[in-house]
């Protein structure tokens, strides 16, 4: 399959990496993968912002830049979650509805894609490590996906998963909540991080970069050892490691 | 900035660094979270429940001046009387008028939140009628002079000992850390005034539209002596508590016991078909019912909101909410806290000046996932937020957005914009930017990469 990336705007610019190991594990697949640089940002601050005119337009954008892909994979639950759930819902009603559905269908996060699309969860990788998992808001509760990652991760060779009881519970990011309210938002990551951190695991893993920017400000912040590990990062090492 | 806006930062700001008070709350909830998946579990299907929990409101709110009537006409046939409010000075003014009309000198209440709403217990004082709290958690709060921390469990902010000072203080007891003798105090100071109360005011759970019947769920057993001792009932009730038929609680009774304290069922659920009638020994001799709208055709006349209306007040989404479970419940500002209150107060008061309980929000989701009745509860927060920008534009809000379009509409700019931040951020740091720094103050940024992914992938000869 000729997967197109949809790399998230800071993802691009803050942590490139997790862009770099969605392309080596799904090349690894054998999936042909190619990037079209006219990508910037998908709209979602504006739209959660309730600035839908400003988001519209980059909805529109977004539909133009992949028309011609087979499939859109993007290492971002949240992200994903903006084109598959809020494009259809902010272009309702306009020309440009139909087009929206269509990318919608053929849009998917990471680790639901390798798993519910290629159909593999064993992709061959190996690492000694603990880990526990972040269940983002966006993967979990617009997309619908909580096994799809932890069956990659279980089926790693040597690694262990120890869920605990805030799995699901929100890190407090939010996008531009985490800076209109930031005291909440840092109380929010200090519930989710902490509970996270005294797990004893070496990472925290997760399928969305930005709750793990927010994690990951907290606990570097805090001065805690446990690192945040996109699921993409985690497999393109436990490749490097076979 | 609107002046709830402003309590609503300073208030949560405070609170939610509270580290002990923020655990104790999580404590207070734990219980319910183990009853609660305990209970869930004994129903077949859940979802299934939430389906048809959904449906029997869906059908009713949709429906809801043919269901009202049919609702009105059969009280009314009962021996009971229906009094129209259209605000709540309205709903206010009819309650003072039938306090006058019977003479009242003592009022006893059971728990309300409708009477929250209107500020019942400010009016009533202030025209002279004595009021008493029966519901233990509301008669607490009443001590204190403070709000319910949350809409269905009123004191749980509270720790025991601060019970028992509280008791002392006003009742003269003395001081103990056992609930149940707490209760008790609570139980014979408020035994005698149920005798001695001229009208009982209560609210309404579900105004049964098929019998006829006000349904109200209870623990306690005060809201039955409330309805039953004193000369006269009224009820206050929004007008969206009304369902088709009585078969519709055989879903919706365990569903609001379940999703909202955590018990199979509530230990008293009462029908009440009016006064008492010739020959009957029991009950009080009127019965009156204040049905409100205070803003709620408002709300039934937006499609894409409409459900909000299907809420039957159980809180599970309070339960939940990572925001409510960090700020607590007094910094809302409002009669309905958590996810519930954030979407339904910008209705009911106003969207200008309380849109920012829909900005304060990090729109997990979780509370739409708890709601038994399925309302869409995290996107209507996005609703009211998309809707505030066209009441009430945001010049900062819509300048920072316009310019962020203007950046992502340029690939290369954004390029470009992006090696400018990365390779500036040592000395940015340093410097108040909007939202950097906000973000900077309590939590850190990754060490920036040397290169940008869109560099790597050219460098990687991708292209």
């Amino acid at each position: 399959m000729r997967v197109s990336l949809f790399i998230p705007c800071f993802i691009d610019q803050l942590t490139p990496q997790v862009g770099m190991a969605t392309v080596k594990v799904l090349k690894k697949l054998g999936q042909e993968v190619e990037f079209i640089p006219a990508q910037t940002c998908c709209g979602q601050p504006s739209y959660n912002s309730g600035q839908w005119e400003i988001a519209k337009e980059g909805a529109i954008r977004a539909l133009e830049i992949f028309k011609d892909a087979e499939v859109v994979v993007g290492p971002s639950g949240s992200c994903v979650a903006m084109i598959k759930k809020f494009y259809p819902e902010l272009l309702h009603g306009t020309k440009y509805e139909q087009e929206a559905k269509k990318l919608s269908q053929r849009t998917f996060e990471f680790s639901d894609f390798i798993v519910s699309q290629l159909k593999v969860t064993d992709i061959g990788a190996k690492l000694n490590k603990k880990v526990t998992y972040h269940d983002g808001c966006h993967a979990l509760r617009e997309l619908r996906l909580k096994e799809e990652p932890r069956k990659l991760l279980r089926a790693v060779k040597g690694l262990e998963l120890i869920e605990t009881e805030e799995a699901e519970s929100c890190c407090g990011f939010g996008g531009l909540f985490s800076v209109k309210f930031p005291m909440i938002s840092t109380a929010m990551a200090e519930v989710k991080a902490g509970a996270l951190a005294r797990t004893g695991a070496d990472y925290i893993v997760s399928s969305d970069p930005s709750c793990l920017l927010q994690i990951g400000g907290w606990l570097s912040r805090e001065g805690k050892v446990i690192r945040p590990l996109h699921i993409s990062e985690l497999l393109a090492m436990g490749i490097d490691h076979v | 900035m609107s002046d709830s806006k402003s309590i609503f930062i300073k208030e949560s700001t405070l609170t939610s660094a509270d580290g002990d008070q923020r655990q104790f709350i999580r404590t207070a909830l734990g219980g319910y979270y183990k009853n609660r998946d305990l209970y869930k579990a004994r129903y077949r299907d859940w979802e299934l429940a939430r389906d048809a929990a959904s449906l029997a409101k869906w059908s009713a709110v949709n429906n809801l001046a043919e269901v009202l009537e049919k609702f009105v006409a059969k009280f009314e046939s009962n021996g009971g009387k229906v009094h129209w409010a259209r605000d709540a000075a309205e709903a206010r003014k009819i309650i003072l008028d039938l306090l006058a009309q019977a003479n009242a000198k003592a009022v006893i209440k059971s728990k309300c939140m409708t009477t929250e709403e209107i500020h019942l217990n400010d009016a009533l004082e202030k025209a002279g009628f004595g009021v008493v709290e029966s519901d233990l958690g509301e008669f607490i709060q009443q001590l204190r002079g403070e709000a319910p921390y949350h809409f269905v469990f009123p004191c749980m902010h509270l720790k025991r000992e601060a019970i028992s000072e509280l008791f002392t203080k006003h009742l003269g007891t003395a001081p103990t850390d056992s609930p149940e003798e707490l209760t008790m105090i609570a139980r014979r100071h408020l035994r005698k005034l149920y005798i001695t109360a001229d009208v009982g005011i209560t609210g309404a759970n579900f105004l049964v539209a098929d019998t006829g019947q006000i349904s109200i769920t209870e623990n306690e057993g005060n809201a039955r002596l409330t309805a039953a001792m004193p000369r006269v009932h009224i009820a206050l009730s929004g007008i969206e508590k009304v369902i088709n038929t009585i078969d519709d609680l055989t879903v919706l009774l365990p569903m609001l016991a379940t999703a909202g304290a955590g018990q199979p069922m509530t230990c008293y659920n009462t029908l009440y078909s009016g006064p008492k009638k010739p020959g009957e020994c029991d009950g009080p001799e009127e019965f009156h019912l204040v049905l409100l709208d205070n803003a709620r055709t408002q709300l039934l006349a937006d499609p894409e909101q409409r459900d909000a209306l299907h809420c039957i007040r159980c809180g599970a989404c309070l339960n939940v909410c990572p925001i409510f479970k960090n700020i607590g419940g007094h910094a809302y500002g409002t009669t309905y806290q958590g996810p519930i209150g954030s979407v339904i107060t910008p209705h009911l008061r106003g969207l200008k000046d309380w849109n920012h309980l829909s900005g304060a929000s990090s729109l997990c989701g979780a509370c739409t996932d708890a709601c038994p009745v399925r309302i869409d509860l995290h996107h209507h927060l996005l609703h009211n937020r998309r809707n505030a920008v066209k009441v009430v534009p945001n010049l900062f809000d819509r300048v920072f957005h316009g310019a962020f379009n203007f950046v992502i509409q340029r690939p290369k700019l954004f390029s470009i914009g992006g090696i400018v931040f990365r390779k500036t951020f040592g000395l940015l740091k340093y410097i108040p930017v909007p939202y950097l720094g906000t973000w900077l103050k309590s939590r850190d940024l990754p060490v920036m990469p040397q290169k940008s992914f869109r560099e790597q992938w050219k460098d990687s000869n991708h292209v």
